[in-house]
């Protein structure tokens, strides 16, 4: 048996993935033996970066023995588990998630909950008329970043990212309760005037676009945002010795935002801002 | 942690010596060991931490709320983000994040199912009319004195105006089949020597002679299981925290009882807070925890005063600290209040409460018994449940197995309450009908229409359901749950639909709204009910299998009880006909 890290350990643990046996390392999660077993899993709150909120519930499977469904982004595995990725109560409950999600929160931009969405023939129209949705204004409040709360699907993961899991700024929150819960700085002040640092980790792990690169916030304004023509270049940022990777995403010759790989063993996908937005003012 | 940043607002002085009423300056600097092991226990990297709830009840209490100067300066002393401490200060119904304008009373007025019975909004207009500020609340817990009243003071104590005015007498006074509720209404609650007098401290005394070992096993013969709504066997669960290697583990008191219809807790702790603290000891003995924890609802001002009194008392006199009873083992009890959040009863909201986290549930496993507050194993009970330990300890497993059931041995508490003619609390062995029960309670006002068993989070059942036996495999057997012990009673006058948009509501109002399927569903589910209601006609056939398909996600795929039980409710008054009948 490989582990991940390509070490031949003894403790692995076998267990069945829709009547197919895999073997993976001992702590490795139901996800991660999907993943082995080549069965795709839909996740939302789930990033490789990221300790597992499991608050989505996207990616439940049936365990035999279990009452209710379990999340597979977090569960550990036991030996002689039995798994069932697509049972009709897994269809069921995953569609009614993504259905959940689209009928209150503006998916437009979510293109992989989308496609999820789809997959599982989720209907977000047979609801109430009228119904709640997160309704916010778009918060722009200064250059680098714009947060548009309309998308959020309260995924946790940009408070973990500014928080435990990455930069430690803790400048986020979820703050109320209920359908009524946002992510907020304390008492909703502008981000300029909270403890942002602006290294820009949450908006590089947000799923639905919530968070935005100011430049492309206003390229869609514009109605000219093409991903399709843009080209995304690979660079070491020059600014310190760290040497954190970036991606220069370019469109019509202007870089219009910047990303760093997941699996770089230095940054796993962060910056700080110099990295992050210093293009803006070269 | 790195270092944190504030904003520019600065505490004024009020606000400081709110903070400092909680933990001063000198405390802040250094993570004090004090003689109490349970500040804190062992948890260093979250310092502090812990005392946030705390520090925020006190600015709510001598400012009114909450302002961004307080909660600076509350987050500058326990070293905790600002964004964080605004998303607890925000997650809980009693605490303010806007200025309210005045320093007046806010008189909380319960809209749930007993007090809408009992003129409720007769109440609200009446107190309107005074000029008093009202705002609606959840069950408040005293459902056999409906309707019900919470007092939050600014600078004045929170109150509950009918505690001044009861001249409280058990329905089953003087009865000798009463267990848990033996002493109450007969011993002093404010008296240790009076607790001793009838019977106190015989039980401890009893379980030090045993030894853990033994009163675990006791426990275990004696069938007991959980009182709080998941009917878990308390035998079982001690053994676990008993077998977990390490120094440091905790017992729990869950007093939050927030489940609409009941009020067992508030009872026993407000008339015989002794037999909390001498169980929790005695729970602490056999599962080697030397950490007591008491959380109770914040609206419970009357049990709060009367547990701290008891603890106070209880330490003075060696029960409580370095050799709690004599028994050679350290026992302490700290006492917590919530804050309005019924989700905080669920046991890892609670350590997440107690931690100065958002009261979100954790998911499970890793169970409490071996992570559970400040990841450390814990077990937690309800008081009741707690209660009967002292029985078995002092009688042993074979007599507090004498009564009830093969299955379901012992005795339950019920609180009664609606259309019943003498509402209250009341204790009989299990396997009793529910027809025995409710005519123990004066029998049916008006002609019966339905009874709720196990609160919101339970099921409604029909008149058809009178003979049934009170036990939990009889219950579960019908599709229904003894849960808390809730029996609300509705005659036919009774408007079902307002009843079940109020149950909807009251889910959508308290899911903490961490996962998908509850704080959507929740809040789509009352959204249904509510068209329904408006439409004045049947359930069509789209929004029934609307309903059901919520339902099935909410138990399904939700992380915690409250959304698994979400929709029980609302399907029972479906099936039974009480809601969206065709006419
Ligand atoms: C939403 C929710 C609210 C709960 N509230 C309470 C409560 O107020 N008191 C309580 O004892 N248990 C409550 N529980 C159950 C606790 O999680 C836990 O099972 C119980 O305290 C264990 O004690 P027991 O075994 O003695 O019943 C609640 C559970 C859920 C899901
Ligand atoms: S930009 Fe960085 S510091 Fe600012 S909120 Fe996002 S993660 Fe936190
Ligand atoms: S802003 Fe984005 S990352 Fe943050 S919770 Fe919302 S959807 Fe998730
Ligand atoms: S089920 Fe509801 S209350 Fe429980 S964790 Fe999920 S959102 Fe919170
Ligand atoms: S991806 Fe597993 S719960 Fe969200
Ligand atoms: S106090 Fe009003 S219903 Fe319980």
């Amino acid at each position: 048996m490989i582990t991940t890290s390509g070490v031949a350990t003894e403790s692995a643990v076998t267990i069945r993935v829709d009547g197919k046996e895999v073997a993976v390392p001992e702590g490795a999660t139901i996800l991660d033996a999907c993943d082995a077993a080549g069965v795709q899993t839909p996740a939302i709150c789930y990033g490789p970066t990221l300790t597992p909120v499991n608050v989505c519930r996207v990616c439940v499977v049936e365990l035999e023995g279990s009452r209710a469904l379990v999340p597979s982004c977090s569960r550990a595995v036991e030996d002689a588990m039995a798994i069932h990725t697509d049972s009709e109560r897994v269809r069921h409950s995953r569609k009614m998630v993504l259905e959940f999600l689209a009928s209150g929160v503006d998916v437009s931009q979510a293109d992989e909950l989308r496609q999820w969405a789809e997959h599982y023939g989720a209907d977000p129209d047979r609801y109430v008329p009228g119904g709640a949705t997160m309704d916010e204004p778009v918060r722009v409040q200064d250059n680098l970043y714009i947060r548009d709360y309309d998308k959020c699907v309260l995924c946790y993961r940009c408070v973990e990212a500014c928080g435990d899991d990455a930069q430690h700024t803790y400048a986020i929150s979820v703050a109320g309760r209920g359908f009524g819960a946002r992510i907020s700085t304390e008492f909703d002040a502008p981000l300029p005037d909270s403890a942002c640092v602006y290294c820009g980790n949450c908006v590089a792990v947000c799923p639905t676009n919530a968070l935005q690169f100011k430049t492309e916030f206003d390229l869609r304004q514009a109605d000219s945002w093409r991903p399709e023509d843009q080209t995304v270049t690979r660079t070491v940022c020059s600014y310190c010795g760290v040497g954190c990777n970036l991606e220069l995403h370019v469109q019509d010759n202007q870089i219009v935002k910047c990303t760093s790989p997941d699996d770089h063993d230095v940054t796993r996908g962060n910056l700080c801002i110099k990295g992050r937005f210093g293009w803006n003012y070269v | 942690m790195a270092d944190l940043r504030f904003g520019d607002e600065q505490p004024n002085d009020a606000e400081l010596a709110a903070i400092g009423t909680i933990v001063s300056e000198a405390d802040a600097a250094t993570v004090v060991e004090t003689e109490r092991v349970v500040r804190g226990g062992t948890a260093r990297r979250r310092g502090l931490r812990h005392l946030l709830l705390p520090v925020l009840h006190s600015l709510q209490h001598e400012i009114g709320w909450i302002s961004p100067g307080g909660l600076n300066g509350a987050a500058k002393r326990l070293g905790v983000p600002p964004a964080e401490a605004y998303g607890v200060a925000t997650f809980y119904e009693l605490l303010r994040t806007t200025d309210p304008g005045h320093r007046d009373d806010i008189v909380h007025l319960c809209v749930d199912p007993a007090c809408a019975l009992a003129g409720n909004e007769e109440l609200r207009s009446s107190l309107e009319a005074r000029g008093a500020k009202v705002c609606e609340s959840p069950c408040l817990g005293q459902c056999e004195r409906a309707p019900a009243l919470f007092v939050q003071g600014a600078g004045r104590p929170d109150r509950v105006p009918a505690d001044d005015e009861e001249d409280f007498r058990l329905p089953q006074a003087g009865d000798s089949g009463l267990r848990v509720l033996r002493r109450v209404g007969v011993v002093d609650p404010a008296s240790l020597d009076s607790y001793r007098d009838h019977g106190g401290y015989q039980a401890l005394a009893a379980a030090i002679e045993m030894g853990a070992e033994a009163v675990i096993d006791a426990v275990r013969d004696s069938g007991l299981s959980g009182r709080g709504g998941a009917a878990f066997p308390t035998g079982a669960k001690w053994r676990a925290v008993a077998d977990e290697p390490g120094p440091h583990k905790h017992v729990v008191a869950n007093c939050d009882e927030s489940e609409p219809g009941t009020f067992k807790d508030r009872v026993i702790c407000e008339r015989d807070p002794f037999a909390v603290i001498e169980s929790m000891t005695i729970a602490g003995l056999a599962t080697g925890a030397a950490c007591g924890w008491i959380y109770i609802r914040g609206e419970y001002p009357r049990a709060t005063r009367r547990l701290e009194g008891a603890i106070a008392q209880a330490r003075a006199a060696g029960l409580l600290g370095r050799d709690a009873a004599g028994s050679g083992q350290r026992f302490d009890i700290e006492l917590r209040r919530g804050a309005g959040a019924y989700i905080c009863g669920e046991e890892t909201a609670l350590f997440n409460s107690i931690e100065g986290f958002r009261g979100e549930p954790r998911n499970k496993p890793p169970f409490p018994t071996t992570r559970g507050l400040f990841n450390q194993p814990t077990a937690v009970n309800n008081p009741e449940t707690l209660l009967n330990v002292l029985h078995i300890a002092t009688h042993g497993p074979d007599a507090y197995r004498s009564v009830g059931t093969e299955r379901s041995p012992g005795t339950r508490l019920f609180c009664l309450s609606g259309r019943v003619a003498a509402p209250g609390l009341y204790e009989v062995p299990f396997g009793t009908t529910l027809g025995d029960l409710i005519d123990l309670a004066g029998g049916p006002l008006g002609s019966l229409a339905a009874v709720l068993l196990g609160g919101a989070a339970g099921a409604f059942v029909g008149p058809d359901a009178l003979s049934m036996p009170l036990t939990l495999e009889d219950a579960r057997e019908a599709g229904a749950t003894l849960g808390s012990g809730v029996v609300t009673v509705f005659d036919d006058t009774a408007d079902m639909e307002s009843v079940v948009v109020r149950i909807a509501e009251f889910f959508r109002d308290e899911s903490c709204g961490q996962c998908v399927p509850c704080r959507v569903g929740t809040q789509r589910q009352h959204e249904v009910l509510v068209e329904l209601q408006a439409s004045g006609g049947p359930l069509a056939p789209q929004r029934a299998e609307l309903i059901d398909d919520m339902a099935r996600a909410m138990a399904d795929a939700s992380i915690c009880g409250l959304g698994h039980t979400a929709s029980s409710a609302v399907r029972s008054a479906v099936a039974l006909g009480l809601i969206g009948k065709s006419p």
